[in-house]
């Protein structure tokens, strides 16, 4: 018996792999029928409003709801009351471990609000008005405490705790004293102090990047029904509904079996619905309530009270020999958590020098609370913020000794059998593929005019698989139905039904995909660690193998034939050697209909762990042009090159690439969380927080190397985290280049942009600066 | 097969970064290093990605390790 794939691969027709078949949600989002978080509805419905600090560090002394409970029309408030505490246990959670007993504090304060926005009570009403009014009738003492914002000073001995039970972890002696430093972490390749003494050039810059937000277009939403057994429904915009059911759980003290969460379309993640805020309040306010409760923040709750990702402090010293060979590499990176430990320092530790074979390599890390919203996970988290600063020393070096940035990181780039700076050595990757790529362009080579500069920067990303589920199911008419328990954000649904057509043999079209809920798949985990495409696929690929195994059995059956006489192939089972001549070939649509008398419905679940994620790395190439008048930065072109590995749906490749390209763009130039001197934030609005919009950015060329990954059946990598990570140091190399000033604090928006060039102009800029060229 | 630790793990070791072991899976080698070093245990249960040969792998216990292997035991990866 053979099991080939029919469109595919193994297959004769080409296939849909690799093609741009139309998205299989796409109409549904362009009319508008689409339905995301706060699309939900359900008779009876209350509506769920929180009631947040007004102080980023305050005593919560006491909390009194009486008043807003009295209010007719409230049915439900709810404050730290209503939360059994956690113990103090960490889980795995992503890069970083999450504690919850901080995740219950998060999602409401108890003993302290620690950041202005922080959750303190919820109501649920029977209109919005009267869950505002009722907000307005709780009565919290506060005792307002000293607060800190900033990295730098939050480490500082004396400065504002936050949690008197936080002593850092990673020192030795253990300290006795409590500190906002959670953990000091660090990784050690070779010998630092012989590579520096081998080096001819050194360079040694500290940098500073702003906390950015992930800017998704959807707020946080949810709707939630619990019975009066405890059944409970939910419906939220999430990246992982699995991870949503199993927080929930932990936190309401509810059997997994209870709960049931489907997740709606989702506009933007991007890391940022990886945690929960609203699910756990609005089923709490419906068990009290014993209605469903449906809760959306504003904007303003958006940027105030779910997580950003870290700004920074970094400070980089690299050395390199006359020649161009790096030969040390030391950072240090000092991390904003936000309000409880977790930030990701530890990966943006470990992908600080990952682009590049050296020798020699100290990076230590330091992950920092401080009274702002708890960083959640962001594109690639913790890589921009290190790999930023490294790729713009980098370019210093590359002027220094003379040499072309490109030529230089291709004299330096990680490549098969590499030792990692993290470790161990790297298979097959792509990022010499990807210089390469970007040095044949027309846009490389295309001259400039004053003011304008060019950039260049690499990139660096792990990628993970983890466990998925995917059914394939065949109906009664041969078209197939495809669950997969991972939210489609990026075009998960082409991709996966482009791999499910092939395997299976049919046309495109005959395969309808949809995002599975919790009672319906097993647990999978989120979509995150650009493992959406690579896990599901392997699991459509491994449901579709039981598929054609159970159709040729069958068929075995029917014919009486051995399993050496039929095989799978183009879309059929299919007699082989003398028994083709007396017997045709079964479609899925033919065993479709008789699938009841042959032994009942087909089809094939994957459950997996999905293993060998390969790494993704790309380079970036950036043309800008700065306005001396204004300091405003206009991006000109921009190229993206990266290693797919196996593009399964080019289209939505590109469209990773695009998007973390401009996200990269705003984190550059313009984003960041402004806060004043009272500790709280002044921009909490797309107004005064700039994110880039379409007319910002020119189309964004896109380049997809294919180094195939060996551990996945098609070569798949993923592609979604890595195209953030390079722009950062690629636009602050073109401002160079447009300058002559080095900038080492992100944003470089107008403001620092213009102050920079007239302190150049009167002769304060020193050795980061040089005339424009 | 050579075992290193990567990170702030050796802290738990006395400093001992690299072992020499003979686990034919990573089962096997966690109870190795949680026998040589009873502070690695809940580390290594609390959630580590094993590079094995160049390949990474998370949550993956019964995945076998050859006699001549090299190991990297890593901070768990995951992303946004």
């Amino acid at each position: 018996m053979a099991e080939n794939g029919t469109n595919g691969p193994s297959g004769t027709n080409g296939g849909y792999v690799g093609t741009r078949t139309i998205r299989p949600d796409g109409l549904d989002k362009v009319t508008g029928r689409a339905r995301f978080g706060a699309d939900y509805n359900l008779p009876g419905q209350l509506i769920g409003r929180v009631l947040r600090s007004p102080h980023p560090h305050a005593r919560i002394v006491r909390i009194d709801t009486s008043k807003a409970e009295a209010l007719p029309g409230v049915k439900a408030v709810i404050t730290r009351d209503d939360f059994a505490d956690q113990s103090s246990e960490f889980i795995p959670a992503g890069e970083m471990l999450m504690n919850y007993k901080d995740v219950v504090r998060n999602v409401m304060a108890r003993e302290k609000a620690l950041y202005e926005g922080h959750a303190v009570a919820a109501v649920a009403a029977t209109s919005a008005a009267i869950a505002r009014r009722a907000l307005k009738l709780i009565d919290v003492t506060y005792e307002v405490l000293p607060h800190v914002i900033d990295v730098v000073e939050a480490m500082r001995p004396d400065a504002p705790l936050l949690h008197d039970d936080l002593f850092t972890a990673g020192v030795e002696p253990k300290p006795e004293k409590p500190s906002n430093i959670a953990k000091r972490i660090e990784i050690v390749l070779g010998d630092i102090e012989a590579g520096f003494k081998k080096a001819d050039v050194i360079v040694e810059r500290e940098f500073k990047t702003a906390a950015v937000h992930q800017g998704y277009i959807e707020p946080h939403a949810a709707l939630a029904s619990v019975s009066e057994d405890g059944s409970t429904e939910l419906w939220c915009c999430t990246q992982g509904h699995f991870i949503v059911r199993a927080h929930c759980a932990r936190l309401l003290g509810l059997d997994i079996a209870k709960i049931r969460v489907t997740a709606s379309e989702i506009g933007g993640g991007f890391g940022g619905k990886t945690v929960v805020y609203l699910e756990p309040l609005a089923i709490a306010l419906s068990r009290k309530a014993k209605r469903p409760v449906k809760m959306v923040m504003s904007r303003e709750e958006v940027f105030k009270s779910s997580g950003p990702t870290s700004g920074a402090t970094v400070k980089v010293k690299m050395g390199a020999t006359k020649d161009g060979k790096f030969v040390a590499g030391f950072a240090e990176l000092k991390y904003q958590a936000g309000a409880f430990q977790g930030s990701p320092v530890q990966p943006g530790v470990m992908c600080a020098y990952a682009p590049y074979d050296m020798e020699n390599v100290k990076v230590i890390g330091y992950d920092v609370v401080s009274n702002r919203p708890k960083v959640a996970a962001y594109r690639a988290p913790g890589a921009p913020i290190s790999e930023y600063a490294v790729e713009s020393v980098v370019d210093e070096i590359a002027k220094k000794l003379g040499l072309d940035p490109i030529e230089l990181r291709m004299m330096n780039a990680a490549r098969e059998g590499t030792k990692a700076a993290y470790g161990p050595k790297f298979g097959p990757i792509g990022l010499e593929e990807t210089l390469n790529s970007i040095k044949k362009t027309e846009h490389w080579n295309t001259p400039l005019r004053k003011w304008q500069g060019r950039g260049v920067a690499s990139g660096f990303w792990f990628n993970i698989g983890g466990e998925t589920c995917a059914s394939l199911t065949i109906n009664e008419d041969g078209t197939v139905s495809l669950m997969v328990g991972t939210p489609d954000i990026g075009g998960l649904r082409a991709a996966l039904t482009n791999i499910a057509a092939d395997e299976l043999g049919i046309p495109y079209e005959k395969v309808r995909p949809i995002i599975g809920d919790t009672g319906s798949l097993g647990f999978t985990f989120l979509t995150g660690g650009s493992r959406s495409a690579f896990s599901g696929s392997m699991a459509i690929v491994e449901a579709a193998k039981q598929i054609k195994a159970e159709l040729c059995a069958r068929a075995c059956k029917l014919w009486e034939a051995k399993p050496d006489q039929v095989e799978f192939s183009n879309g059929a089972v299919r007699p082989l050697g003398e028994l083709a001549e007396k017997i045709k070939p079964m479609t899925i649509a033919d065993f479709a209909k008789v699938a009841g008398k042959t032994g009942g419905p087909i089809g094939g679940y994957g459950r997996i762990n999905a293993q060998g994620a390969g790494p993704s790395l790309g380079t970036h190439l950036v043309d800008l042009e700065v306005d001396p008048e204004t300091g405003r930065v206009t991006i000109l072109r921009y190229t993206v090159a990266q290693d797919a590995g196996k593009a399964l749906h080019p289209a939505y490749v590109e469209g990773q690439f695009q998007g973390g390209a401009v996200q990269g763009i705003g984190w550059a130039l313009n984003e960041e969380y402004i806060y004043g001197a009272d500790g709280k934030l002044q921009n909490a609005g797309f107004l005064d927080y700039r994110m880039p919009v379409a007319s910002d950015v020119p189309m964004i060329d896109a380049i997809v190397v294919e180094v195939a990954n060996p551990k996945h059946p098609y070569g798949v990598r993923g592609v979604g985290e890595t195209p953030i990570v390079p722009p950062l140091g690629a636009i602050a190399n073109a401002m160079e280049a447009a300058t002559g000033i080095r900038f080492t604090e992100l944003p470089m928006s107008p403001p620092k942009v213009l102050k920079a060039l007239k302190e150049r102009s009167a002769g304060g800029m020193g050795a980061i600066s040089r005339p424009p060229l | 097969m050579r075992v290193v630790l990567i990170g702030n793990l050796a802290q738990l070791t006395g400093g001992v970064a690299e072992f020499r072991l003979s686990a034919t899976s990573v089962k096997q080698l966690f109870q190795q290093l949680a026998e040589l070093h009873p502070e690695l245990e809940r580390h290594l249960a609390e959630g580590v990605a094993v590079a094995i040969d160049g390949q990474i792998y998370q949550d993956a216990l019964l995945e076998p390790i050859a006699p001549d292997s090299e190991v990297f035991i890593l901070p768990q990866i995951a992303g946004g």
